[in-house]
């Protein structure tokens, strides 16, 4: 990443909302300069920057006010130069589609992972696992209408659910491993399943996918900060 | 620009804010009352994730959650007043605040609404502090938009209508004129735009269903807790 970027991006390798941001830059092909941040112990730089949530990412563009929220930097990123790489489609309808389904991602699918991470007693963590499997079916649907038989939910080529979404892969797959459970089933939903494959290895992804070591640190700092409901 | 048809009920929060949008972009809309008590087929169809009001029908294409479709009615009717600004870096602040009002500020106050003793004031508390956070958003300007009515007035407007509702059926004060003098300010202005005054809830009508749904969320909590209220 560039040096002395007017873009600079708050963040930590192993939040999938950041992953979420860094995609976005980097399909847009916008330099940007990471600044790290230690969850453990919150620089004055970013509680200055986002006062009111104190979480990463935060998107510093130039002397402009900072930016906070994921989904909002992304719609920022397009409107802020919509001659770039789109991620939101042209038309009103589909747009609207996108935005609730990011909605839905962010609100009931993704914090189903951190019930089960934080749930101990075993029917508990079955009836968390039982939602996941309505969850991905509705996202298995929605991946059917969006891509209209193409390889991503933008179609041909990755675009705002590809992104919203596909942050989460590298850390739903650590999560499965802990938990003995397969979100991405093939059987159960193989046009995800191939899709989640696809926008992995995807090099705008990939190149921000943080490795094992990254995800167990986090987890374990999730476990002291927001601990299982029995401790 | 073709049929529209609007799912709600009278006394959301949530559908209200869509009902001013369409009133101030001069759309004409069919109203569909939902009873949510005894939510109809076409709800549950349009509607089959979340199964909630308010849901937009635009010749015949649903379109759900609140902000989803505020965004959706400012850009389909765009020849007429527009609700969020035009610049990149406005249009993310609106966004912002937006989101924290619907993420931290009104489920707070609903809290604060269908809880009592301890649980109540604690509650009261944590809606307090986030409201401290709003009065800052309108320093300086007379609408959350700033000169004139837009986005961010829609998705607070609940504070005009619903604070004093909860005041009244739950017993606590919530939008005390020193410690907000903005907001308070601004409910004024707000409350007399010409479509809002126009398209206001019965004030009277909202009080009885508001005490009657915090008698049945009270129960419903002590029912599932095991204790007698």
């Amino acid at each position: 990443m560039a040096k002395h970027s007017e873009i600079k991006l708050i963040g930590t390798p192993a939040s999938p909302f950041v992953n979420r941001v860094q995609f976005a830059l980097n399909l847009k092909s916008i330099n940007y300069e990471d600044i790290e941040e230690n969850l453990a112990c919150k620089s004055e730089l970013l509680l200055a920057s986002n006062p009111v949530y104190k979480k990463v990412p935060v998107l510093l563009h130039a002397d402009k006010p900072p930016i906070c929220e994921s989904q909002i930097i992304i719609d920022y990123l397009d409107e802020m130069k919509p001659d770039l790489y789109q991620l939101l489609p042209p038309v009103s309808l589909d747009r609207a589609n996108c935005r609730f389904w990011a909605t839905y991602i962010d609100t009931k699918f993704y914090p189903l992972y951190d019930e089960l991470r934080r749930t101990t007693n075993k029917a508990g963590k079955e009836a968390i696992k039982e939602q996941m499997i309505e969850s991905t079916q509705l996202l298995e649907e929605a991946f059917i209408k969006s891509s209209n038989g193409k390889t991503y939910f933008g179609g041909d080529e990755v675009r705002y659910l590809d992104v919203v979404l596909g942050c989460f892969i590298r850390w739903i797959k650590y999560s499965d491993e802990l938990h003995d459970f397969n979100t991405f089933d093939e059987v159960r939903i193989p046009k995800l399943a191939k899709w989640a494959k696809k926008v992995s290895s995807h090099e705008a992804l990939k190149s921000v996918t943080p490795g094992t070591e990254t995800l167990a640190n986090i987890f374990g700092l999730l476990n002291v900060y927001r601990p299982p409901y029995d401790q | 620009m073709g049929e529209v048809k609007l799912f709600w009920t009278w006394s959301s929060p949530y559908a209200q804010r869509i009902a001013w949008a369409l009133k101030l972009k001069g759309v004409e809309y069919e109203t569909m009352y939902e009873d949510l008590g005894n939510k109809s087929c076409l709800l549950l169809a349009y509607n089959p994730i979340h199964k909630k009001v308010p849901v937009l029908l635009h010749n015949g294409t649903p379109i759900c959650e609140s902000l989803v479709i505020l965004e959706y009615i400012d850009e389909t009717w765009n020849t007429t007043t527009r609700l969020l600004p035009e610049d990149p870096l406005a249009r993310a602040t609106t966004r912002f605040w937006a989101k924290f009002n619907d993420d931290q500020v009104l489920p707070s106050a609903f809290q604060a609404y269908v809880s009592k003793g301890v649980e109540q004031e604690k509650a009261k508390n944590h809606t307090l502090e986030k409201i401290d956070v709003v009065e800052k958003q309108l320093t300086g300007k007379k609408f959350f938009s700033g000169e004139t009515l837009g986005f961010l007035d829609l998705v607070f407007g609940w504070i005009a209508v619903y604070l004093e509702i909860i005041e009244e059926t739950s017993g606590i004060k919530l939008l005390d004129k020193e410690r907000f003098p903005l907001i308070t300010a601004w409910k004024e202005n707000f409350s007399r735009v010409p479509v809002i005054e126009e398209n206001w809830p019965d004030k009277e009508m909202l009080i009885c269903k508001y005490r009657q749904m915090r008698e049945y969320f009270i129960s419903k909590a002590a029912a599932s807790k095991g204790t007698v209220s």
